[in-house]
């Protein structure tokens, strides 16, 4: 599924145009990327939480080399199913 | 942020949209990947990422408590795996 389904989703249910549809997802999901660009998190009921984690600097290995090196500081992005997502892909 | 919050600005960034029609389109967002999701389906948006359903295999575990052994089945689980430009951007690149 694509970003593309979901647009046919709501021109169907609710009846905007396919490109106000389309225009209103990307803008569900800039609103998403820029929260989460200032550090905020994303929650989710019944789905999950989008948090932005800070990774502190870790020694590593290239596994193709063997060669030790330093993996950087960095923000990483994760998911946090809920309960309820997690639940209903077992029934 | 939660799911009404989001609903509230996207209604603000959009002159014409009702409170109410924006939460039906959050909904509607987030309700097709986890139908998507139930039915197996990997679910892609471009620069922002990937919902896939993981199967995570049988194991024994023990009861805390009682010291018993457990058997737990098999278990599908979500997993999101960020997009390039997301995480470009939560990393400040």
């Amino acid at each position: 599924m694509t970003k593309a389904d979901i647009v046919e989703k709501i021109y169907e249910k609710i009846g905007f145009s396919k490109k106000e549809s389309a225009e209103l997802v990307d803008k569900v999901f800039d609103i998403i990327k820029e929260t989460l660009e200032d550090g905020e998190k994303i929650k989710i009921a019944g789905f999950g939480n989008f948090v932005v984690k800070e990774k502190s600097d870790r020694r590593g290995r290239n596994p193709q080399t063997g060669e030790e090196i330093t993996i950087t500081a960095r923000k990483i992005l994760t998911f946090k199913p809920s309960q309820v997502l997690k639940t209903t892909l077992n029934i | 942020m939660t799911k009404s919050q989001l609903a509230e600005k996207l209604a603000e960034t959009n002159g014409v949209l009702t409170r109410k029609e924006a939460e039906t389109i959050v909904n509607i967002v987030f309700d097709s990947i986890q139908d998507a999701l139930q039915n197996g389906d990997k679910v892609e948006i471009r620069g922002f990422g990937s919902f896939t359903v993981r199967e995570r295999g049988p194991r024994e575990a023990r009861n805390p408590k009682s010291g018993e052994r457990v058997s737990i089945p098999s278990k599908k689980t979500p997993f999101f795996k960020t997009g390039k430009e997301l995480r470009e951007r939560v990393n400040d690149l």
